[in-house]
């Protein structure tokens, strides 16, 4: 008993000894390396299994999966039906709004003999929604977009995908605002949602692709409820936050009021939530036109599929064209949704119809205009292809011109990026023993929240380990970690000068908010152009794709320093420079690490959509997954890819808030 | 004196995991040392108070003495630890959900420090939505709605959103709404706390005329002695959860039950809240006397006349009989009593 007591006290005590020691500035960061450092010199007598895990005895996660999924797929609930069979009746289910909607926009009804809407009609209603909503500029460009989608040609394709994202996005809302109200009125269901969305949202494309792919087939249909699926989770989370952000003495004005539940959520939640949940709208709808492009890949039409099929036979003056229009609706939807969001509630002048009703009565002027138009003219219904303008061959010319006056000098940088630093870096990264790199998650984890950080990082990494796919995994990782690197040298000096003054800051922003809305698919179209294929291609569709985070953190921490600390810091006589590293950037800091954490999350999206054109990593595994339609595959590598984000992601997000709650920024 | 409308007895209020079997473990009535050791907050501790049909009643406090949280218990926003309620001979901690919702709906008006209006309403909207969530048809709530929007003073503005209001004026839509319903019981948390202190003037001032044409049962929290002297009928101090001394303001300056208290009124202006009735002594024999005062007027009102006066000056009651009589040293005694 008492040779217990004194034992467990020597632990206790030495245990307090290393905490103490683990807690010295200076000395404990360093100390999260020791198992690192120690497990890579041990290297050459780790066994082999602590290197990397062999393929031959991986963990058949995929095997487990698939025993599951072709359980659902093939055998029958009460001898009668497959769940194969009840996800392709849903999937029916949607076929008729999808026509619906796509027989107004495009093709029309030909069975009832109704055409389509005239394109004339669209584009005034899209100018006077944009009107409405916030003013002449806007009615401008949402007018502008279409107008550009009919005059130059890509009138189908373009309403195909817009039909598409029309049909999606209101369900994918609806059932993301179900699941987060749940969610806000449930704690356990709460619980189990939070971790779901993270790695669903960390989950590439491709993963969302293939079980559809297996349950429903390749068609339309299945693109469409991919990009359902895909849009969801944005929602609900939004949804989340939104509810649990409404003010206390708001619900209790609305008790108060004697709501009862459903008044409450209905009349007082809701609409109190109502900016989170039309940020979560503009979400839904970006994320549906990022999905309904890569989806082509299961047979979604429109814009994506061309696009897909002129880079495919590397036809890139045409993609370069698809990709413009794909560029402007993006723009268009994001400056719609997004102006929907920011509108508040107006009053109302009082007065006689027209007056209080303003765009009603022009919306409806133009409808009956549009309809003579349209009655007069074939032109004004849609534009025959000969009245149409392609600007491919321009494209063409832009492309060739490159590939001339370009292609000696940038082989040169791409071949020597290759030799000299990409080559050795993902041999340094394939020649780390996973063994060191979980340790080091976990060293990092415990130091900074303790042993359920550590096992959680730790076990994100054995998982990638354990599941076979380490080398490949570590070829992921050295891209985005190169791309980091790029980003980092460009979009902190980038954000810093943005950050100066008020105007700049605005201009950049708005680069930003532009370049974030384009679906990412779309920004291979140049690079294969500059680097054809391989890993410097790759790379650079990361960099820029992924830099915009780091811009707008890094912009961001540094217009937040409050005002008064840089006013003491003049005061007390600091010059611009030491103001600034001596003062906004290292209060800026934990912001931009938040935004190192989010250009990780964006390069690992991108670094899958990259295989595309040729890497030799995790998104390739995928891309085979996707041709052989091997969901466990496909499920194992997203997860794969979705916990190298989350590893990061929780330490990250951990340190930043430790460290902004030090700075009493918090 | 009234009856007691509200009956509040030792009512608890801890936060933290299951407070229930501790309170049970410590026989209902836990010391402070206990609840702090094992990481409870002691948000009310054994509040009882009963609250007259009619009156102001001021609950104050400094931040953090659970004032909120005492009156959310009164009004069941929250579920007391322990205690009872009981609002017009009905238990309010037996009561269902649906019937608190119906106590809600017709005799409890609430207002918050932050407005707490919903931003996608307009000021009628707002003014109306009490009534809305009865069901009651859009004619007759928009109708009374009005007629609360013009009580508080802001015709005109029925159409504008909260968010085109100032603070007072967006309290002011905060008030009509509690009043809607024509409650019985009117809480207000803080309500003029968030203003800035002219319009916490005028606010008060306009909280007292439709209290003098309402006469409603009011729970008032401040955290201002001043504000609490200007509208109470009687004030209850508070400090880590527990009543310290609930009475008048006079009574709380004049006999402070515990340190706290005497520490808390110490700044008050004192002259404006004593009448000469504290500052009265027995005329001595042969004592002849110069003037008059009434004897419930304030030492602030008749200090002029009481210093300027060569001898002492009779008081009178509202009868015109003459109790007493005050001079000079009466006076300062009575103003400076705390400090001797
Ligand atoms: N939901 C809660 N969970 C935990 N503690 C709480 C909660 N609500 C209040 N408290 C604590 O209870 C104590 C009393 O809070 P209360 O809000 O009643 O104070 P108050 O007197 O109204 O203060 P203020 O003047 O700041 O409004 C405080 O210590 C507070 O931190
Ligand atoms: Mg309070």
């Amino acid at each position: 008993m008492a040779a217990e007591r004194t034992l467990g006290g020597s632990i206790a005590g030495s245990v307090a000894a290393t905490r103490r020691l683990w807690r010295t500035p200076g000395v404990g960061p360093l100390l999260v390396l020791v198992p690192f450092v120690a497990l890579l010199a041990l290297k050459p007598i780790l066994p082999e299994a602590g290197i990397v895990w062999p393929r031959d005895i991986a963990v058949p996660f995929i095997d487990w999966i698939n025993v599951v999924v072709d359980v659902f797929h093939k055998h029958e609930i009460f001898g009668v039906f497959t769940v194969k069979d009840v996800t392709r009746a849903i999937a029916f289910g949607i076929e008729w709004p999808l026509d619906i909607v796509h027989g107004l926009l495009a093709g029309g009804f030909r069975s009832i003999g109704i055409p389509a809407i005239p394109w004339v009609m669209i584009a005034g209603l899209a100018a006077v929604f944009g009107w409405w909503l916030k003013g002449w500029r806007l009615a401008l460009l949402a007018g502008g977009c279409i107008v550009y989608f009919a005059v130059f040609g890509k009138w189908s394709l373009s309403m195909t995908t817009l039909s598409v994202v029309l049909v999606a996005a209101p369900i994918a809302a609806a059932v993301g605002l179900a699941l987060g109200v749940v969610g806000a009125k449930s704690r356990p269901f709460e619980r189990a949602l939070w971790p779901l969305l993270n790695v669903m949202q960390s989950l590439p494309h491709f993963s969302y692709l293939i079980p559809v792919a297996l349950f429903i087939g390749v068609s339309h249909r299945a693109g469409a409820i991919a990009t359902i699926l895909f849009a969801i989770p944005p929602m609900t989370r939004l949804t989340l936050l939104g509810l649990k952000g409404v003010s206390e003495e708001v619900r209790e004005a609305g008790v108060m009021a004697g709501c009862t539940r459903w008044q409450m959520l209905f009349r007082v939640e809701i609409p109190a939530a109502r900016d989170s949940l039309m940020l979560g709208v503009n979400q839904v709808i970006m994320q549906c036109l990022a999905m309904v492009v890569i989806a082509s890949f299961v047979g979604a039409k429109g814009l994506g599929q061309d696009l897909l099929f002129r880079l495919q036979s590397l036809r890139l003056g045409q993609a370069l064209e698809n990709g413009v229009a794909v560029v402007l609706m993006a723009v268009m939807l994001d400056r719609l949704s997004r102006a929907l969001s920011e509108k508040q509630p107006e009053r109302r002048p009082d007065g006689p119809f027209w007056r209080v009703h303003p765009y009603l009565m022009v919306a409806a002027l133009i409808i009956v205009v549009s309809i003579v138009l349209s009655l007069l003219t074939p032109y004004a219904q849609t534009l025959p292809k000969n009245a149409t303008i392609t600007t491919a061959p321009f494209w063409d010319m832009v492309v060739e011109f490159i590939t001339f006056t370009l292609y000696d000098p940038l082989s040169v940088i791409r071949d020597g990026l290759l030799v000299h630093v990409l080559i050795p870096l993902r041999t340094g990264f394939q020649w780390m023993p996973w063994i060191a790199v979980a340790s080091l998650a976990g060293a990092i984890g415990w130091r900074l929240a303790g042993p359920r950080l550590a096992a959680t990082a730790a076990g994100f990494v054995c998982f990638i380990a354990l599941t076979g796919f380490w080398e490949r995994a570590s070829i992921t990782a050295y891209m985005v970690f190169f791309a980091l690197i790029l980003c980092l040298i460009f979009g902190l000096p980038l954000g810093i000068w943005a950050s100066k003054t008020a105007g700049r800051t605005r201009f950049v922003q708005l680069l930003c908010d532009t370049f974030q809305t384009f679906p990412s698919f779309i920004y291979l179209i140049p690079v294969i152009m500059l680097f054809q294929v391989g890993d410097v291609a790759a790379i650079t569709a990361i960099v820029i794709y992924a830099a915009i985070p780091i811009v707008r953190y890094t912009i961001f921490g540094l217009r937040g320093v409050p005002n008064e600390t840089i006013e003491a810091a003049i005061t007390a006589g600091c010059t611009p420079r030491q103001i600034l590293w001596k003062v906004r950037m290292p209060l800026a800091f934990p912001e931009i690490m938040l935004g190192v954490n989010q250009t990780i999350m964006f390069g690992l999206f991108m670094v899958i959509i990259a295989a595309f054109i040729g890497t030799k990593d995790l998104g390739q595994e995928i891309f085979r997954a996707l041709t052989f339609a091997d969901a466990g595959k496909g499920l194992v590598i997203g997860l794969c890819v979705a916990f190298i984000g989350l590893t990061v992601d929780r330490l990250v997000v951990e340190w930043s808030e430790q460290r902004r709650r030090q700075l009493g920024l918090a | 004196m009234a009856e007691p409308i509200l009956t509040c007895s030792s009512v608890w209020k801890l936060f933290g995991p299951k407070p229930r079997p501790f309170m049970d473990r410590h026989g209902g009535a836990p010391g402070l040392a206990a609840i702090l050791d094992e990481g409870y907050i002691p948000a009310v501790r054994d509040a009882s108070l009963d609250v007259n049909a009619g009156e102001i009643l001021v609950i104050m406090g400094l931040s953090g003495s659970g004032k909120s949280t005492l009156l959310r218990c009164l009004a069941r926003l929250i579920e007391p630890t322990a205690g009872a309620i009981v609002f017009e001979g009905q238990d309010l901690l037996k009561a269902t959900n649906r019937e608190l919702t119906q106590l809600r709906r017709h005799k409890m008006g609430m207002v918050f420090q932050h407005f707490a209006l919903l931003p996608h309403r307009t000021v009628l909207q707002n003014v109306a939505f009490p009534l809305e969530v009865q069901g009651i048809d859009r004619r007759t709530r928009e109708t009374r709605a009005r007629e609360m929007i013009e009580l508080v003073g802001l015709e005109g503005r029925e159409r504008y959103y909260p968010r085109e209001l100032s603070g007072g004026q967006q309290q002011r839509v905060g008030i009509a709404r509690s009043l809607a319903v024509g409650p019985e019981l009117w809480f207000l948390d803080e309500p003029f706390s968030a203003l800035d202190p002219l319009i916490r003037r005028e606010m008060q001032n306009e909280f007292l005329r439709l209290q003098n044409m309402l006469h409603k049962t009011i729970l008032f929290i401040t955290h201002d002695f001043d504000e609490a002297i200007r509208l109470a009928d009687r004030i209850i101090i508070m400090k880590d959860g527990i009543i310290e001394q609930a009475g008048t303001a006079t009574e709380l300056i004049e006999n402070p039950e515990t340190d706290y208290v005497r520490e808390f009124t110490k700044d008050v202006a004192r002259d404006r809240l004593l009448t000469v009735a504290t500052a009265v002594r027995p005329a001595a024999a042969g004592e002849t006397t110069q003037g008059e005062v009434e004897a419930d007027a304030t030492l602030a009102d008749v200090a002029p006349q009481v210093i300027e006066a060569e001898r002492p000056v009779a008081v009178v009651d509202e009868r015109g009989r003459m109790v007493g009589v005050v001079d000079r040293y009466g006076l300062v005694d009575a103003m400076y009593a705390d400090r001797s």
